[in-house]
């Protein structure tokens, strides 16, 4: 039993044939071949998985692929520019040596992307707390919080000891 | 030092790729016709299995197969061995058990392999392998090691009859007793160190394809470098020449150790591709990650130290239990014994020690290297016990380790290591003055105003990097136009060698990093030689591989430009990408073009410029540093609050200090976890109760603080770059100095040491169990 889901991602209206129980980050990732969207947990803890739902951070393992019919869904390939110029995000993020593996990082970007939107100029604190939901093993957030701290405030970001 | 070259903070070359999403990990590759894998597992921690019935699962929409252990026997595929040999005093071998791929007529830890159901999607392959129809025998079982230990505990290997393989011990204790004895001050430490999961963001996922036309097996998989599984999953499982079996790793989601060895699954799906001369695809979900991934830590150390009058150490003895697990993974019993064993007494001389460790299996997953691998319990317990050294002599904490830092190198430690270098009062200092160290308590009463518990903590460590596997292969290609490849042996995941390896290759040949390449992680193009990264050995052994086949390029290159340029070779000099002799001036790019061209090079050399060395380390490397970590606790909630962290490390000359800062930052945060939230909770029935980031506690952003971050730079003296490690200093850092912090923040309510991880609710108690009436 399969079902007809139609769905604007990255600004191109896509078509796709689901069973009910599909989760929108398996349409993303097996359908349509959209591998950037990871896949770290499966229980809406660690955060790979955000995308953008109608201008909202949703974690696209836990929203089932009927329910993004008729949405606008963004996710990590639709950031760049068609030339593959960086987002400011994704540019900070690499200013601030905010990924390591890279497993996180889409879901962190689009978090990050998130955060500027609703809460300019959010201090250090704030913003840690709004990455409850995004996990990274490897760069222990701090080139994470540096990154979104420089988009959203910059003046908040500490200095750093390159030498 | 150029624009690009060795100490340049360049900003990572594989950063657009992987922020575009272009990265490409091994559940982002799929094989047309590729079958779904999905394991059952035991639901028990201890059992006999009396029957399994795979015929309702076999009838399952979809599925293409069902395997147990008896198709793997029946097909001749071996059981897996423990690598670690040890004996103990009397010269008795460690005994050691087999893991059968899938198990065999019993079941020892919850999450063991059972059978592999195949099916055409993945649900199908999850839905039938819960159909499997499995008859089980319950046994008691034990999950701690301390309980494994008594006398009417749960066997787990009647053929060994007790949980214990070896008592091994580096000498007889008397001499360490006798010293001991006669200390001026003794004080002891009980050291809880909890159970981890690694917990790298990709889970363990492997997609195997069997081509039988190029009687190959190709094999997609997170590893810290293939060679090893592909020698291993070739020769010994499924018998095919090494290079029958094409590993590939290309991008991988972390690592912190436990992605080095052979994984049962890989084994079993492997097996299953050439089966049913097909491709096969698996991929854990997080949950049996748990059940997966080898465990790290999970020791108990009982230490003393006996102290002069001065303060002064005597004599230091350590008895350690660690948790095996049900089986022996490949490098298991190593981690107390050689992980910690080349480190201890860390930073500190101890002219009398005893060690002794006892392994204990029990009926968990099995424990192996995990981010530091022995390392942080040995730093930890050591911190712990210099801690209380200063409270038994009355000395300032700082005052009793700077009386016990070793000063002179190199220095051979009691286990027979030798530590080539290090300034370890120095880095203390530093970290001492940038954390304002001395003027503390001003803000401890501070706090104490508002109510709030402050305290401040120190913790010196060292570490071992780049020892273990003393080779590693590097190849540098230039082609004629000038650009470079690099083939090689270490292989990243995480730690930037595409930028570092290009800032050694422009430090040494003055090309553009942007015109170097790095191959890695694909056996079928990487050197044969190569080993992997682990054990923080990439800049060491992939450095100093990658600085011997550049000098090499720039040996013939310089033939090349001299036959060029008319010169004598030795009239030759190269600096900077230009090969100079007296007025007369050829270009790397120009002689790369020449030298692939058989008419323009001296007579009888072979035309190309495609170099490579397998590198032999001297010694390993020593990274060292000093931490301090300042917290405040909510006393009405237990919650601390990690207010300040200052890291100096002496990770010899940092290559890229972006990077470096980086490695020190994710190991200082894995250690924080460990301190603050982390624990694998087996329950006495030996459930494994945390086995989902709901029940796991990871650190999050909001847990960490700031990292201020200074390096104390002593040159390592053994290794061509004097570099050495950086990825698990941090992991050995933050243990003992948040432990350290909390202690001394709750001081006043007599607490002197908290186990970890120590969550709001252990500080709460602490309080308040100082605070109840007597």
């Amino acid at each position: 039993m399969k079902t007809k889901v139609t769905l604007n991602v990255n600004g191109q209206e896509r078509t796709a044939e689901v069973e009910p129980r599909t989760l929108l980050v398996e349409l993303l990732r097996d359908q349509l071949g959209m591998t950037g969207t990871h896949v770290g947990c499966d229980t809406t803890q660690c955060g790979c998985c955000v995308i953008h739902v109608d201008d909202k951070a949703v974690k696209s393992c836990t929203m089932l692929a009927v329910q993004a019919q008729g949405k606008k869904v963004v996710t990590i390939e639709g950031l760049a520019a068609a030339d593959g110029t960086l987002h400011p995000m994704q540019e900070a993020f690499r200013d601030h040596h905010g990924l390591q593996c890279g497993f996180c990082t889409p879901g962190m970007v689009m978090m990050g992307v998130d955060i500027a939107r609703r809460l300019p100029g959010a201090d250090e604190k704030t913003v840690r707390e709004q990455l409850e939901g995004n996990i990274c093993r490897c760069t222990g957030y701090q080139g994470i919080v540096e990154a979104i701290l420089s988009v959203v405030n910059p003046g908040a970001v500490k200095e750093h000891h390159h030498a | 030092m150029g624009q690009f070259g060795i100490g340049q903070p360049l900003r990572r070359k594989e950063d657009p790729r992987l922020l575009r999403g272009e990265g490409r990990y091994t559940d982002d590759v799929n094989v047309d016709g590729q079958l779904w894998a999905a394991f059952y597992r035991s639901p028990h921690p201890h059992a006999d299995i009396l029957s399994i019935d795979p015929a309702p699962a076999r009838a399952a929409p979809g599925v293409a197969a069902v395997f147990t252990i008896a198709d793997l026997d029946a097909d001749g595929v071996p059981d897996m061995p423990c690598e670690v040999e040890l004996s103990d005093l009397s010269g008795r071998p460690m005994w050691k058990p087999m893991r059968p791929i899938l198990a065999r007529g019993r079941v020892r830890f919850v999450g063991e392999c059972v059978a592999i159901v195949l099916a055409a999607t993945q649900a199908q392959a999850r839905e039938a392998a819960e159909l499997l129809k499995v008859e089980y025998a319950p046994l008691p079982a034990v999950a701690d090691s301390e309980s494994a230990l008594a006398a009417d505990a749960p066997v787990l290997w009647e053929a060994l009859g007790s949980n214990v393989p070896v008592h091994w011990q580096n000498q007889d204790s008397a001499p360490v007793d006798a010293a001991m004895a006669a200390a001026a001050h003794r004080v002891r430490v009980r050291i809880v160190n909890n159970r981890l999961v690694p917990s790298p963001m990709e889970p363990k996922a492997a997609l195997a394809a069997w081509d039988a036309q190029a009687a190959k097996l190709t094999l997609w998989a997170p590893t810290q470098g293939g060679r090893r599984i592909q020698a291993n999953i070739a020769k010994r499982y499924l018998r095919l020449e090494q290079d029958q079996l094409r590993v590939i790793s290309q991008d991988v989601g972390g690592g912190f150790g436990m992605r080095g060895q052979t994984y049962p699954e890989f084994v079993a799906v492997a097996w299953a591709a050439k089966q049913i001369g097909g491709a096969v695809k698996w991929r854990a979900d997080r949950t049996e990650t748990f059940f997966s991934d080898y465990h790290g830590r999970d020791q108990v150390n009982e230490a003393e130290m006996g102290l002069d009058s001065d303060g002064r150490m005597v004599a230091l003895k350590i008895v350690t239990l660690v948790n095996l697990g049900a089986y022996m993974a490949e490098n298991g019993p190593r981690m107390p014994i050689e992980g910690g064993g080349r480190i201890i007494p860390c930073c500190y001389h101890a002219p009398q020690f005893h060690f002794s460790v006892k392994p204990v299996f029990t009926n968990t997953v099995s424990t192996d290297t995990y981010r530091g691998a022995g390392r942080p319990e040995a730093n930890f317990l050591m911190e712990r016990l210099m801690d209380e050294a200063a409270r038994a002599t009355g000395l300032p904490r700082e005052e009793v380790r700077r009386r016990n830092y070793i000063t002179q190198f190199p220095y051979r430690t009691p286990m027979g290591y030798v530590i080539d270098s290090g300034e370890f009062a120095r880095g203390m200092d530093d970290a001492l003055r940038m954390a304002e160290w001395s003027t503390f308590e001003e803000r401890r009463t501070e706090a104490r105003a508002r109510g709030r518990l402050r305290g401040i903590g120190v913790a010196a460590f060292i570490e071992a990097a780049g020892g273990r596997a003393p080779t590693e292969d590097m190849r540098v290609r230039v082609d004629a136009e000038g650009a470079v490849t690099v083939f090689s042996g270490s292989h990243a995941h995480g730690q930037g060698h595409d930028t570092v390896f290009s800032q050694l290759v422009n430090e040494f040949l003055g090309v553009d990093p942007d015109r170097v390449r790095l191959v890695q992680g694909d056996t079928d193009v990487t050197p044969r030689g190569s080993i992997g990264t682990f054990g923080s050995r990439s800049s060491m052994m992939g450095g100093g591989g990658l600085k011997a086949s550049c000098e090499k390029i720039v040996a013939k290159a310089t033939l090349v430009a001299a036959h060029l340029m008319q010169a004598e070779p030795a009239a030759v000099r190269f600096e900077t990408g230009v090969f100079r002799a007296g007025a007369s001036e050829t270009t790397f790019s120009e002689v790369a073009a020449a030298a692939w061209d058989a008419r323009r090079i001296p007579e009888g050399m072979t035309p190309g410029l495609d170099e490579s060395c397998l590198f032999q380390r001297e010694a390993e490397n020593f990274p060292n540093g000093c931490h301090v970590c300042e917290v405040e606790i909510d006393p009405d909630t237990g919650t601390p609050e990690i207010v300040r962290y200052v890291a100096i490390d002496d990770c010899g000359v940092v290559l890229n200090p972006l990077i470096v800062h980086g490695q020190v930052y994710g190991g200082v945060a894995q250690g924080l976890g460990q301190a603050m939230v982390e624990n694998a909770l087996y329950d006495a029935d030996g459930q494994l109760v945390s086995a989902t980031y709901m029940d796991y506690g990871m650190p999050r952003a909001h847990h960490m603080a700031h990292v201020e971050a200074g390096f104390n730079t002593t040159p390592c003296r053994t290794n061509p770059l004097g570099v050495k490690g950086a990825g698990e200093a941090g992991a050995c850092g933050a243990p003992p100095a948040f432990i350290g912090a909390l202690v001394d923040a709750l001081r006043d309510h007599g607490v002197t040491h908290i186990d970890m991880p120590a969550t709001p609710e252990k500080i709460w108690r602490a309080i308040n169990r100082a605070n109840a009436p007597a």
